[in-house]
């Protein structure tokens, strides 16, 4: 059953008050990040549908907005998402390099996810941190100036917290 | 050294946190604003020349005076934080160890626009600092900045943070704007601009957050002595972000009076290129600006020393020069290929693209898929024309600047580096085992003939 817990319904009763009566809408994005952070990391129709019924507006509303952001998951991912940076500037800084390292030791390749269910590799569009690259997004941190032994410590980490 | 008016306490330790922030002087600004009328801050705002600090550079006294009034409807401030152009990310340095400097910023900027619930759009990938803002929000209000009545004067104002879900496009204001409504970002066809019809069809300002903390300072220390920081129409200070191949990287507070010789070698900024390589090429304002390489960046055809600011860099169209952006200055050396990197922006682009016009959607694939193609070694000559003709077909085809900045860094890279297309085309296996080098893009300036 897909029921949000009464304090995350809370939370959205909150962020709803930010807006004027009647455009509750502007709820959608940030609902949506709670959805996914609540409902195993990715957005199954269902979850769409539920957040639609919430927020009293058409399931196709809420599909639309999910399939144009690029944080939103609508496939399954694993436990951790690897969302390594590959736009110029990261790029200069040898983030090619760190991508092929990262599909060698995960034995995976662009959008795929350990057998394990533990790791998910993706390619990503500038993330703003330029100045330290090259880069990856991990769940709600940003990690910099990564190196080859940077990114078995990370895997390392993972592993750790997982198990 | 130059004069810093954003960051010059951005090294007392805890600034982030209310008490130390008011203690160095915050929130004076509030203080003084709030005694004067919302007209005469948006007059000192006009002659303050202070310049939108997103990219396009337009005046935000200008700006604030288009905002209509009409009886009895809402207006509102929106803060654009949803800093996604690449090479870019000033704004996410203020708002991680300044925040307060924003809200500030925005205190002041609402009672100048009459909005009483202003919002700041964070790009979705900015997690962590959604929960500082927020959290400097929840502080500032504690203290009687934000809430009903602030400091008696009967002006009430709340502020949220709106977390984008990562979309590129959200960083234009109308597509902000529909973001911020719970929609798709698709911009919207202007006329009417949104200060006669923006969020929720009311009066609005979209501001960058660079640009709502310079209204800080500009009400400290008055318009006039801002406007006599820096040179001609480029008034005050500007923040850079430094990256690429550069010995040190990150956030650079300038006056806008410096080089740019003196910017990438000095040691008080980017302090020279790594590993003795030498300069090939720059990107001087954000990803969508003309590329440069080296002799043009550090001067301009008339063989004037180039500056740090909105003219200089200007200098020469886009024949010769480039832009200011965002502030986004992306260094390349000698090692690097202008067409590989090209080849990511394109990449970028594409990817950003809302879809909604038919010459971005379709155009940015394709040049995205004929930059690969020379990369790969497997193009032909008549190849770098069509991407040449490609981008001219989409500049000014669009809704929105996304498909002019599409364009714009593809265009510029065949502008001034034409021989190394050609060479890729030419070299089908050496182009994939080595680059082409410095070539002679640092010898002294000869003015191309444009394509």
């Amino acid at each position: 059953m897909i029921q949000f817990s009464d304090e995350k319904l809370n939370t959205i009763n909150e962020i709803i008050k930010r807006y004027p009566d009647g455009k509750h809408k502007s709820a959608l994005l940030p609902v949506l990040h709670l959805a996914q952070e609540e409902f195993g990391g990715w957005l199954d129709t269902p979850v769409m549908d539920y957040v639609a019924t919430l927020l009293k507006i058409e399931p196709i509303e809420v599909y639309e907005v999910a399939s144009f952001y690029s944080m939103y998951n609508l496939k399954p991912v694993g436990k951790y998402v690897f969302e390594v940076c590959q736009t110029g500037p990261c790029m200069l800084n040898g983030s090619d390099q760190i991508i092929d390292y990262i599909k060698q030791q995960l034995n995976i390749g662009i959008g795929q996810t350990t057998i394990d269910g533990l790791f998910t590799l993706k390619t990503v569009e500038c993330l703003g941190a330029c100045g330290y690259a090259p880069m990856m997004q991990l769940g709600k941190t940003y990690r910099e100036h990564l190196t080859k032994d940077k990114v078995d410590a990370i895997v390392e980490e993972c592993r750790a917290k997982a198990n | 050294m130059s004069r810093k008016l954003l960051l010059d306490k951005e090294h007392v330790p805890g600034i982030r946190g209310y008490d130390v922030y008011r203690r160095e002087g915050g929130y004076r600004s509030v203080e003084k604003a709030l005694k004067l009328t919302p007209a005469e801050i948006v007059e000192e705002v006009k002659r303050s020349g202070l310049r939108g600090r997103g990219g396009a550079g337009f005046p935000t006294g200008m700006k604030w005076s288009f905002l209509a009034k009409p009886e009895g409807v809402a207006r509102y401030l929106v803060c654009n934080a949803d800093e996604s152009e690449p090479g870019t990310f000033k704004d996410r340095y203020l708002m991680e160890f300044i925040p307060h400097l924003l809200i500030e910023g925005m205190i002041v900027s609402s009672f100048a626009l009459g909005s009483n619930v202003s919002y700041i759009y964070i790009r979705g990938e900015y997690a962590w600092i959604t929960d500082i803002v927020e959290n400097a929000i929840a502080e500032a209000k504690q203290n009687g900045w934000l809430g009903k009545n602030i400091m008696g004067t009967g002006f009430d104002c709340e502020l949220y943070v709106q977390r984008g879900a990562g979309a590129y496009i959200c960083g234009e204001e109308t597509a902000l704007i529909e973001s911020l409504e719970g929609k798709r970002g698709n911009p919207r066809i202007k006329p009417p601009f949104p200060a006669v019809k923006g969020l929720w069809d009311c009066p609005t300002v979209v501001n960058n957050v660079e640009t709502l903390a310079a209204v800080v300072p500009i009400i400290n220390e008055g318009s006039e002595a801002y406007s006599k920081i820096g040179v001609g129409k480029s008034t005050g200070t500007k923040l850079i972000s430094a990256c690429g191949n550069i010995n040190k990287p990150g956030i650079y507070e300038i006056d806008m009076t410096i080089s740019v010789e003196e910017f990438i070698y000095s040691d008080e900024y980017c302090g020279g290129i790594p590993n003795g390589k030498q300069l090939k090429a720059c990107i001087p304002g954000g990803s969508s600006v003309p590329i440069l390489p080296a002799n043009l960046l550090l001067t301009t055809a008339k063989g004037e020393k180039r500056l740090m600011n909105y003219e200089s860099l200007a200098d020469g169209g886009f024949a010769t020069g480039s832009m200011m952006g965002s502030g986004g200055f992306i260094v390349l050396d000698e090692d690097q290929c202008v067409v590989r990197h090209t080849m990511t922006l394109a990449r970028f682009y594409h990817h950003e693209s809302c879809g909604q016009c038919s010459p971005c959607r379709e155009g940015t694939g394709w040049m995205e898929r004929i930059l690969k193609k020379i990369e790969n070694g497997k193009g032909e000559m008549k190849d770098i024309d069509l991407l040449w003709d490609i981008q001219r077909k989409i500049e000014g085809n669009t809704i929105c600047p996304l498909g002019d900045a599409a364009a714009w860094p593809v265009a510029a890279a065949i502008r001034h580096f034409r021989d190394e297309f050609e060479w890729h085309v030419l070299n089908p296996d050496d182009c994939l085992k080595r680059n082409y080098g410095l070539a002679h893009y640092a010898d002294p300036v000869y003015v191309p003939v444009t394509a």
